[in-house]
C-alpha cells in the first residue's frame, strides 16, 4: 500500500493510473458503441436491450444493480482520469516556466496537443448527453424507457445531430491519442506491439466514430424513423 | 548572406531578459550557427559592447554544451544535428533568425543562452551507475551480451546530455534523457542487479527537479541530436511499475 502511495506520487504512477482508467472508459465506449448499432434492428430490440441493461444480474442483484454497479465504476474512473490529467497538467505548466517566443509546433500531433481541452470537452459532452437522453432533462419530448423513440426525436433536430458528431469526432481524436499511448505508459515494449500500436490505435478510433456517427446520421438520412 | 538576429538577452538568472536585434552581415554559407555568432560577437566587442553567451565546447557534435532554441526549434532545422554542426547554408540571404535558451524551470538561465544543467546531473547520481568493484579492465567478451542488446543499449549511450528533449518537450519533460540513462545500462549483463530500483531512483528525482511529465507527444526525439528513441521512455515505465510491483523501494 505505501509503495502504491509512494507510485502515485511519481509521474509514472499517476500515467499508469490514467492507462488503467482510459482503457475501462475506452471498454465502455466499445460496448455502448455497439448497444447503440441495435437501432438498426428496430424499437423492439432497442428497447428490449435497454431493459435488459435493467434486468442484467436480476435476481441474484437487484433490478438495475448491475447499472449502478457499473455507473458507480464508470464514475469512479472519470473522476481518476480527470483528477490525475488535472495533476500532471499542474506540473508539467511550472515545469516550463517562461514560455517561448517563437515554438515549432509541427513536431507533434494535432491529437496530442489537443488531448487536454478535448478531455474536458468530452466530459461536458458526457454530462449534455446525460441529460439529453438518460434523464430527458434537455430533450424536448422525452418518454421514459421508449429508448429508441427518445433517440430518432432527439437526432432529427440538424444542430443536435451536428453537435453529437463533432463530439464523437473529439472523442475519437482522444482515444487515438490515448490508445496507442496506453502501451507506452504501462511499458508494453515488445518491438511487435510498439510496430503496429498506432495503427491499431486509429483504427478503433475510426471504427468507433463510424459506429457512433451511424445512429445521428441515420436519423438525419431517414433511415431510422418512428414506427 | 546578410541576417537580422533576435536573440535573448539576459544578464543573470535573477534578472529580467529581453530580445535584442543584431545585424549579421557576410556571413559564408559554410560557417557552422556557432562561428556564425562568434562573427556576431567579435563586432559587438569591438564596438565595446557584451558578447552574446552560449555555452560550448567540442564544436563537433558530441560534448551536448551548445544547446539553443533556434526558430523555435529546439538545435534548429537541421534533423539530429547539434547547433555547432548546424551550417549556416541551412538559411537563406535575409533571413530573421529567432535564438533563444532552453525554457524550463529546472534549467535556468545562466545568462543570455546559458542554462544551467546540473538537475540531470542529480538525475544520474540518483541511479544512472552500476555499483561495482573498480580494477582493472574484465576481459572483453567474458560476459557475452546479444548483438541486438549490445546494439539497444548503445543506442541510448549515444545521449550527449544537451538537454534539447526538455527544451522541444511542451511539458518540459526530461523522460527521454532520464529513459535513455537507465536504458543503457538495462540492456546489458552488469546493469541488471540495480535495474529497478534505478529506475525508481532516477525517476523520483527526475519529478524532484521540476521536470513535467511525458505525454508522448514524441517532440523529444524529434529534436534528439542524436535520434534517441521515445521507446526507452516505455522501458523506463515498466521497470518504475515492476519496482512497485515486486516491493523494491521506490521512494
Amino acid at each position: 500500500m505505501r509503495q502504491a502511495l509512494t507510485l502515485y506520487r511519481s509521474s509514472v504512477g499517476k500515467k499508469a493510473l490514467m492507462a488503467v482508467s482510459g482503457i475501462l472508459l475506452a471498454g465502455f465506449v466499445l460496448a455502448h458503441m455497439l448497444g447503440n448499432l441495435k437501432m438498426f434492428q428496430g424499437p423492439e430490440a432497442m428497447d428490449g436491450y435497454a431493459v435488459f441493461l435493467k434486468e442484467l444480474g436480476y435476481p441474484v442483484l437487484p433490478e438495475y444493480g448491475v447499472l449502478w454497479i457499473a455507473r458507480i465504476a464508470l464514475l469512479a474512473a472519470v473522476g481518476i482520469h480527470a483528477l490525475a490529467a488535472f495533476q500532471l497538467w499542474q506540473k508539467s505548466r511550472a515545469a516550463r516556466g517562461a514560455a517561448y517566443r517563437k515554438e515549432d509546433s509541427q513536431v507533434f500531433s494535432y491529437a496530442s496537443r489537443t488531448m487536454r481541452w478535448g478531455g474536458v470537452i468530452i466530459l461536458l459532452f458526457v454530462v449534455y448527453h446525460i441529460l439529453h437522453f438518460t434523464t430527458g432533462t434537455v430533450h424536448s419530448d422525452f418518454e421514459y424507457a421508449s429508448v429508441y423513440r427518445n433517440v430518432v426525436i432527439g437526432f432529427q433536430s440538424v444542430p443536435v445531430s451536428l453537435f453529437y458528431l463533432v463530439a464523437v469526432g473529439a472523442l475519437a481524436l482522444h482515444l487515438y491519442h490515448g490508445l496507442w499511448s496506453v502501451f507506452s505508459t504501462l511499458g508494453v515494449q515488445n518491438p511487435k506491439v510498439t510496430r503496429i500500436r498506432r495503427p491499431l490505435a486509429a483504427g478503433l478510433s475510426i471504427l468507433l466514430f463510424v459506429g457512433y456517427a451511424a445512429v445521428p446520421v441515420g436519423v438525419m438520412a431517414g433511415i431510422l424513423t418512428l414506427p | 548572406m546578410d541576417l537580422t538576429l533576435h536573440v535573448w538577452r539576459q544578464e543573470t538568472s535573477s534578472a529580467s531578459g529581453s530580445f535584442q536585434t543584431y545585424k549579421a552581415a557576410g556571413v559564408s554559407d559554410s560557417m557552422s550557427f556557432l562561428d556564425m555568432l562568434d562573427l556576431v560577437n567579435e563586432r559587438i566587442t569591438r564596438d565595446g559592447g557584451d558578447p552574446i553567451a552560449f555555452e560550448h565546447d567540442c564544436r563537433e557534435g558530441i560534448c551536448g554544451s551548445c544547446g539553443m532554441v533556434i526558430n523555435g526549434i529546439a538545435h534548429g532545422p537541421h534533423k539530429m544535428t547539434t547547433a555547432c554542426q548546424l551550417h549556416m547554408r541551412s538559411f537563406s540571404d535575409g533571413d530573421e533568425i529567432w535564438i533563444e535558451p532552453w525554457r524550463a524551470k529546472a534549467f535556468p538561465v545562466l545568462k543570455d543562452l546559458v542554462v544551467e544543467r546540473a538537475a540531470f546531473d542529480r538525475i544520474i547520481q540518483a541511479g544512472g551507475y552500476i555499483s561495482v568493484r573498480t580494477g582493472s579492465a574484465p576481459d572483453a567478451n567474458a560476459i557475452a551480451v546479444p548483438k541486438p542488446d549490445a546494439d539497444l543499449a548503445f543506442d541510448a549511450a549515444a545521449c550527449i546530455g544537451c538537454g534539447a528533449c526538455v527544451a522541444a518537450c511542451p511539458n518540459a519533460s526530461a523522460m527521454l534523457f532520464t529513459a535513455a540513462k537507465a536504458a543503457h545500462l538495462s540492456y546489458v549483463p552488469q546493469g541488471q542487479t540495480e535495474r529497478l530500483g534505478r529506475a525508481a531512483a532516477m525517476v523520483m528525482t527526475h519529478d524532484e527537479e521540476g521536470f513535467g511529465n511525458c505525454t508522448n507527444h514524441g517532440a523529444c526525439q524529434e529534436v534528439c541530436p542524436k535520434g534517441i528513441s521515445v521507446n526507452y521512455i516505455s522501458r523506463l515505465n515498466r521497470d518504475l511499475l515492476k519496482a512497485t510491483l515486486t516491493g523494491i523501494s521506490v521512494g
